[in-house]
């Protein structure tokens, strides 16, 4: 369970001055579904994220992850919580399993229940083949799922995906999308973010349109195709910003 | 702060550094290997530079003097002299050092001697070269030689005692003993050697650490664990201290290793009088054969110690907020003339502990170390330079700890 409210998170920038990334952002995702954020690049979708795991801190306005305070208990909030972004990467001079084991270790479990759990992952996620050699050598699938098994590794409520098929290929796209999904299928909280409409017609229950840090609209795919009387998601989301002028200038920024 | 997650985390990059080659050559290979080999280095081929110098004999030309025969037989059977052909181009010979040096001994030198007083010799020499000044040390020796003997004989002549004129004479004696000599010469240059690799130890593990992490995207995984903040930085810190240390006791051991090796293979070539002639003969250049106090050595690396942790501390801090290994370099690389200008000062003879210098940083150090080597223990100078030192360090490793808490800075980029 993820309840977000009011959400604000500014920034300081020499040049530009106070910068308004998450404005007042606030819903809530159930367990057993997935949340996709929907949004253009700078929209405010990372740093929404990144104030739900707790890696930044909200300069206004509360959210509980899985019952925990991000604020209040920043700690119990990570270790319920599984991250996976595009940006979080490998230690490369260690074997996936020392990776994996690392962050078991980190989340405070025992040696015997990660060598458990690897074992499992590991059959799972199709790893045995490279599990006991460097990261630095992998393929970007490899890496993927060594990065999957990581966030998994202390069975978390929640999962949070900040933009995971960036640059990837068709197929390990896939496999991610087909995780996602396998996530939700175990009960689990899953919130996405992407700025790619196929993924989310695919993946997600409820969608947020977030545009300039607001949360513009919000609702399921149906919800939202009726609310502005177009099939494709892509106009959907042209519309719900305000129009294409509105997504330039965005960009621009 | 949980105790077993900051072990976790200083495991883990022990392992991860170990398997980086990089690190291993700033942390062992060259504390181990090529410090040693350059500093002996250095220092041997200096000493055979300068032996070589004194061992070659001076090429001297003597201008006039056809009318002083006694003069000139006692120059041309001074074996450590050279003379040649008198040439009208001594100068430029001397500028080509093909001559070291050239002497005028005026018309009627012997007999103006005998008479009373004469014209006075004129040598010529090339300043600041140093064979030239070896050949000048000779000939004045001579003419010094000469003078003496003409006021020996003049008193004689009169019947007068030689001491009318030397009544007395001086003699010096070395009274320190073998360790403190070595502790006066090496002194200054140990504290300075230590303080740098302290220091070029730190540097890599403290940028891998930092920006390197960044830069390859695994520190936003790190934060995504439960550990709390204050556990990544002291398991990190501990890492770059290791480093620091690593490198200062792999140089210290190395450098005694191979000064002990050095010292036997000295003793097996060298018979033992030929051993003493070296000994003397060092003690002519300045001193008997240096050696180091152990106390005084294991007291340097004792105060070492918080400095160490100073250092490990202000290089994380400066190097977590570039974005990528490479800035980090130009951030940490300028410190070490910081930290060089304090030691070498340290190094300086006439620089003396005094409360006020017991609180810098780093010269403090130097200075102290170079006490203790020469076997001088100022314990109230010792407390108040070890308590600073840590109350410093701890400072610096509270704002490494503030800095890793800040999110433009662990987010930059």
């Amino acid at each position: 369970m993820i309840e977000a409210h009011e959400l604000t998170k500014t920034f300081s920038d020499k040049k530009r001055g106070v910068i308004t990334a998450v404005d007042r952002v606030s819903f809530t995702c159930r367990p057993g579904q997935i949340y996709g954020l929907l949004g253009a690049n700078g929209a405010g979708k990372t740093t929404t994220l990144r104030l739900l795991a707790t890696l930044l801190k909200p300069t206004s306005g509360r959210a509980t992850v899985a019952g925990f305070d991000v604020a209040q208990a920043p700690e119990a909030v990570r270790s319920h919580v599984g991250f996976l972004a595009a940006s979080t990467a490998l230690y490369g001079r260690l074997t996936a399993r020392e990776m994996i084991t690392y962050f078991g270790r980190l989340n405070g479990m025992t040696d015997a229940a990660i060598k458990a759990r690897i074992k499992q992952l590991s059959a799972e996620l199709d790893m045995d083949e490279f599990l006991d050699r460097r990261c630095d050598k992998f393929s970007t699938g490899m890496k993927q799922k060594t990065s999957i098994a990581r966030t998994l590794i202390h069975d978390p409520a929640v999962m949070v995906f900040d933009e995971p098929t960036l640059g990837l290929d068709v197929m390990t796209a896939r496999a991610i999308v087909k995780f996602v999904r396998d996530c939700r299928d175990r009960g689990k909280t899953v919130i996405y973010s992407t700025h790619i409409m196929s993924e989310v017609e695919k993946l997600c229950d409820t969608v947020g349109i977030i545009h300039g840090g607001r949360l513009v609209t919000e609702g399921t795919l149906p919800v939202l195709r009726a609310r502005f009387g177009e099939q494709d998601m892509e106009e959907v989301f042209v519309k719900a910003v305000g129009g294409e002028a509105a997504v330039q200038a965005a960009l621009k920024n | 702060m949980n105790f077993s997650n900051v072990v976790t985390v200083y495991l883990k990059e022990l392992k991860d550094t170990l398997r980086d080659r990089r690190a291993l050559m700033s942390m062992v290979i060259i504390p181990t290997i090529v410090m040693p080999a350059l500093t002996f280095g250095v220092g041997k081929i200096a000493a055979s530079v300068v032996l070589k110098a004194r061992q070659e004999i001076p090429a001297v030309m003597v201008l006039g003097g056809e009318d002083s025969p006694g003069v000139m037989a006692g120059l041309r059977q001074d074996k450590k002299l050279r003379l040649v052909a008198t040439a009208t181009d001594w100068k430029e010979q001397i500028s080509d050092k093909k001559l070291r040096a050239a002497v005028r001994i005026p018309a009627g030198f012997e007999k103006g001697l005998k008479a009373g007083a004469a014209e006075p010799v004129i040598i010529y020499n090339y300043d600041g070269e140093l064979k030239s000044g070896f050949a000048v040390n000779e000939l004045e020796k001579y003419f010094r030689g000469l003078r003496d003997q003409t006021v020996t004989d003049r008193l004689t002549e009169r019947g007068l005692p030689a001491t009318l004129v030397r009544p007395f004479e001086t003699k010096r004696e070395n009274v320190a003993a073998p360790e403190k000599v070595g502790g006066n010469l090496l002194g200054g240059i140990v504290p300075y050697i230590i303080i740098i690799l302290c220091f070029t130890g730190a540097m890599y593990p403290a940028m891998d650490l930092t920006a390197g992490e960044k830069e390859r995207g695994t520190m936003e995984t790190l934060l995504c664990s439960p550990v709390a903040r204050v556990d990544l930085v002291l398991g990190k810190f501990l890492m770059v201290l290791t480093g620091s240390l690593s490198a200062m006791i792999l140089s210290l051991t190395s450098m005694t290793l191979s000064a002990a090796v050095a010292g036997m293979i000295f003793a097996a070539k060298t018979g033992p009088a030929q051993l003493a002639a070296a000994a003397s003969q060092a003690q002519g250049a300045g001193g008997t054969m240096p050696m180091i106090d152990p106390m005084g050595l294991l007291g340097v690396v004792a105060m070492v110690l918080p400095v160490a942790v100073l250092f490990s501390a202000l290089i994380f801090t400066v190097a977590l907020f570039a974005k990528s290994y490479k800035e980090a370099q130009s951030y940490v690389a300028p410190m070490i003339f910081i930290v060089i200008l304090p030691a070498v000062l340290g190094m300086l003879p006439g620089i003396d502990l005094n409360a006020r210098l017991a609180l810098v940083p780093i010269l403090n150090l130097s200075l102290v170390c170079k006490e203790m080597l020469s076997g001088v223990w100022h314990w109230n100078y010792i407390g108040i330079i070890f308590g600073s030192s840590c109350i410093y360090a701890g400072i610096a490793l509270a704002l490494a700890v503030r800095m890793f808490n800040r999110e433009d800075v662990i987010f930059r980029a």
